[in-house]
């Protein structure tokens, strides 16, 4: 056991950072995303010789280029704070539903069912409202399955939900050998493309319009209810602490079913406009890994859903971004992936640098004690 | 001691956390061969301060001297090199190991681990001081006093000079009290350094050679133990002059409302916990609660509350005004609230399970309310106006009643929780280690408290480890030990060593 010889205050000290104001994070938050499209642009000039400002126009382009872009990106922004929204009441619980992506897949089933079975007969003001319904229904019971294990027998819910999503696929991979567009296929095609039965309304001529406003309505239900609902005053005490719950009566088990019920209906939701609202088909990938990058979006807002329009923006336009580079400048799509992966990497690092003051060893100080 | 030489020096220690300074410009020295007592109340920074020398905090200014050389402690491990052990509050002990793989545990030796060898070495380090402890047995199968003993060995075996025990007594009994201070005595003379941190006062006119006491963060000064008396600490630790006497009134009341009959509960790992435990309640009485850590009051108190299931056993309360009895046996807390029983219990577990740490004051004080009333959505106006009349009446230190309740000192976050319990009136009040970790100012607080819900005719229930309030607040005091009753004694007449020895089940009247 040697003794440290030296009398030097540490190079790197770490301590907690209380009450940054909000302005200040907020800067924080912008310079993280400007280093990070700073290193974007320098990983582009070494691997390509491409120059940056021409990517980050193409960037943009890919975003807002025209109109039927805006109204594609906007979509896809819904879809994902879709997902965003139907996790976060069970985030909120600290019940880390990781099942999205497979209870998305099960509303989208029930709505494809349905639009093919009844697409042609039934009228569409019956039908719509009852393709909600079944999709919210069979998503909710897809999630409460992991829910109720939890709440009487504490199992791990991160597992389960996750291992409900391989489910999910392989049914669905399932349902697609009877739906299959052509024997063999294995893809189910446009459903109804000649009398579009079961396709939710366009609104003025736009087909994603009415999504964007289901979806928007959902962003302030679900503030609404985290905020000031006695459900979602339930939501944070059981999420924080269940000793407390139980102690002052609430019945936690019922909180937790009910709480990942809503999750799921939510996830419902995404389905039937994912289906009904856009792709008017299902596969697979219907939910497009979104069940998993709403974690992130969720997370990042902070589980505020007004701040999570923000989160979700970020993250699409950074997708959506980084494809149109792929195919403007011919490289390979993995590309795209990299400079997503960076950019979330400075975003979601930045909130190190919020909760934390860094200091280094000041050179003064070390002068002093000489 | 007629040669002062001095182990560890500071000066000028600042730290600061957010924009406030927890120490200030602090100057301390122990010397060889003392106990120097660190007094100072909640939030004083004494624990920061000790915190700084055991190497987890890193100090914003400063100096400090061990042997009179500068040094700079960087980490707990550059704390162990000076040969300075910290005895912390909550053991850090792996309960699977026995005593002696826990005392050897992280140490680096070149050659062969030779754990027998090594229980030789530690066995002359127990012999030594006089610790008396079986060095084979199981972390989780020891009492709380043994577990100290095996973190004190632990340092010593580490070769530690500087010994800091942050409140080693707060979880023993009188009779263990004393041997801790057999032990520190022999250490002492042994020549180590040794400093304590309590709030008890009468162990630091006891044990310690000197005292230092911070204020606010601030050094106030050091004097010596035999020229100083309690009400000069106290004067020096909160800056002005208070009273230490709790006035206790007669009980009024002798109309018993709880009736507990042959109560047994188990824990989750299925062990009796509480084993056939009867007693009643009278209103308009304190009913102290007294046993070593961990006999069963924490489940006692949680089955009353509808908080523990019971495996036998009845709990009846007695409305006195209408004469109707009600079986709480198994009824949630919910169900006991709708029955019109005003129970109210403080539980040990402030923030985790009293309290919400992360929501702010007016939701706290929500959680018992929140569901009234059939509107899907929260009244916020009424909890706030209560809010602020229990920031008001209880003096509870806080920027708003906004802020979150972790940011809170104990002391207030403490109030935050009698204040709600109490604002309900309660016919029956239970409240479990209501002082524990707070300064002299809110402990009366509370106590004065208490002592106006029992004139008010509410049967309060006291769960506490400090017998001097036990005796001193309670108007009777059942003793517990491992989960049966071990007798009930009258306050106003009984010795704390009697009910010493009635905590561990060695003496006792009532012993079925």
């Amino acid at each position: 056991m040697s003794k440290p010889d030296t009398h030097h205050e540490p190079l790197i000290r770490i301590t907690k950072n209380v009450g940054m104001p909000m302005w200040k994070a907020w800067l924080v938050r912008i310079a993280a995303v400007v280093i990070a499209l700073v290193v974007c642009a320098g990983f582009i000039v070494i691997l390509t010789r491409i120059n940056p400002f021409e990517f980050y126009k193409v960037m943009i382009r890919g975003n807002f280029g025209t109109k039927r872009k805006i109204w594609s990106m906007l979509q896809n922004l819904a879809m994902m704070l879709c997902v965003a929204l139907a996790l976060t009441p069970a985030y909120k619980m600290r019940f880390w539903n990781i099942g999205a992506e497979g209870q998305v897949l099960m509303g989208a089933a029930a709505t494809t069912f349905l639009m093919i079975h009844l697409g042609n007969s039934l009228n569409p003001w019956i039908l719509i409202p009852l393709m909600a319904i079944v999709s919210m229904i069979c998503s909710a019971v897809w999630a409460v399955i992991p829910a109720i294990f939890k709440a009487y027998f504490n199992t791990n819910e991160t597992l389960f939900t996750l291992m409900m999503n391989y489910v999910a696929t392989q049914f669905v991979a399932f349902l697609i050998t009877f739906w299959e567009g052509q024997k063999g296929s294995n893809t189910v095609g446009i459903i109804n493309g000649t009398t579009q039965g079961g396709w939710l309304p366009t609104i003025g001529g736009q087909k994603y319009l009415f999504n964007i406003l289901i979806v928007f309505a959902l962003t302030v239900f679900m503030y609404i209810y985290l905020k000031y609902s006695k459900h979602g005053y339930e939501i944070s005490v059981v999420g924080e602490s269940e000793n407390t719950a139980r102690y002052i009566g609430i019945n936690v088990k019922k909180v937790i079913i009910r709480t990942v019920a809503l999750s799921g209906a939510i996830c419902g939701i995404a389905g039937l406009l994912l289906v009904a609202g856009s792709g008017h088909t299902i596969s697979t990938e219907t939910a497009g890994g979104r069940g998993f990058t709403a974690i992130m979006v969720s997370w990042l807002a902070k589980f505020n859903p007004l701040v999570m329009i923000l989160t979700s923006f970020i993250v699409v336009f950074f997708e959506r971004g980084a494809s149109e580079i792929a195919t403007a400048f011919g490289l390979n799509v993995k590309m795209a992936d990299i400079l997503t992966g960076i950019i979330l990497f400075f975003i979601i690092g930045s909130e190190f640098f919020i909760n934390y003051k860094v200091h280094f060893r000041s050179r003064h100080t070390e002068g002093g004690n000489k | 001691m007629d040669k002062k030489v001095s182990a560890i020096e500071l000066k000028g220690i600042s730290k600061k956390f957010g924009e406030k300074y927890a120490n200030k410009n602090i100057d301390l020295t122990v010397y060889k061969g003392e106990i120097l007592s660190i007094l100072g109340e909640n939030g004083s920074g004494k624990t920061t301060l000790m915190n700084m020398i055991s190497g987890i905090y890193f100090p914003d200014a400063g100096k400090i001297f061990i042997d009179g050389k500068e040094v700079t402690i960087r980490s707990p491990k550059d704390a162990f090199d000076y040969k300075i052990g910290m005895i912390h509050q909550h053991f850090k002990l792996i309960s699977v190991f026995s005593a002696a793989e826990n005392i050897v545990l992280g140490i680096k030796k070149k050659g062969k681990y030779d754990l027998k060898k090594e229980i030789v070495k530690i066995q002359e380090i127990c012999d030594k001081y006089g610790f008396i402890i079986d060095l084979n047995k199981k972390i989780y199968e020891m009492s709380v006093s043994e577990k100290q003993t095996v973190e004190i060995v632990k340092v010593l075996y580490r070769g530690a000079d500087i010994l800091i025990l942050d409140e080693p007594t707060a979880v023993l009994t009188p009779q263990e009290t004393q041997k801790l201070f057999h032990v520190m005595r022999l250490m002492k003379e042994d020549g180590k350094a040794i400093i304590i941190i309590t709030h008890k006062l009468n162990e630091v006119m006891e044990i310690s050679d000197r005292v230092s006491i911070l204020r606010k963060g601030e050094y106030v000064g050091t004097v010596n133990t035999d020229e100083t008396d309690m009400t000069a600490l106290t004067a020096m630790m909160v800056g002005k002059k208070i009273s230490l006497n709790i006035e206790r009134s007669e009980a009024k009341g002798t109309e018993d409302v709880l009736f507990v009959e042959n109560l047994s509960c188990v824990n989750r790992e299925g062990v009796k916990v509480v084993d056939n435990f009867s007693f009643t309640a009278k209103a308009g009485e304190i009913l102290g609660i007294a046993g070593i850590a961990g006999s069963g009051q924490k489940e006692l108190l949680e089955a009353i509350a509808g908080l523990q299931k019971l495996e036998e056993g009845k709990i009846i309360y007695k409305n006195l005004k209408t004469g109707k009895e009600e079986n709480l046996r198994n009824k949630t807390p919910l169900q006991i609230r709708n029955l019109g029983i005003r129970l109210s219990f403080v539980p040990e577990d402030r923030l985790g399970m009293g309290l919400v740490a992360n929501m702010n004051i007016t939701d706290n004080i929500m959680l018992r309310s929140y569901s009234r009333g059939k509107s899907l959505f929260l009244q916020r106006k009424e909890p706030k106006t209560l809010a602020e009349k229990i920031i008001n009446d209880l003096e509870v230190v806080t920027p708003s009643t906004e802020t979150p309740v972790r940011r809170l000192s104990g002391g207030n976050v403490q109030k935050v929780l009698v204040g709600r319990e109490i604002s309900s009136a309660p016919k029956v009040l239970m409240v479990a280690y209501p002082v524990r970790g707070l300064d002299i100012n809110s402990s009366y607080l509370i106590y004065n408290l208490l002592n106006k819900q029992k004139e008010n005719g509410a049967s309060v229930i006291f769960v506490g480890e400090d017998l001097d309030v036990l005796i001193e607040l309670c108007d009777r005091i059942i003793v517990m030990c491992a989960g049966k009753l071990s007798g009930i004694v009258d306050a106003r007449t009984a010795k704390k060593e009697e009910i010493g020895l009635m905590m561990t089940g060695t003496g006792g009247k009532n012993n079925e």
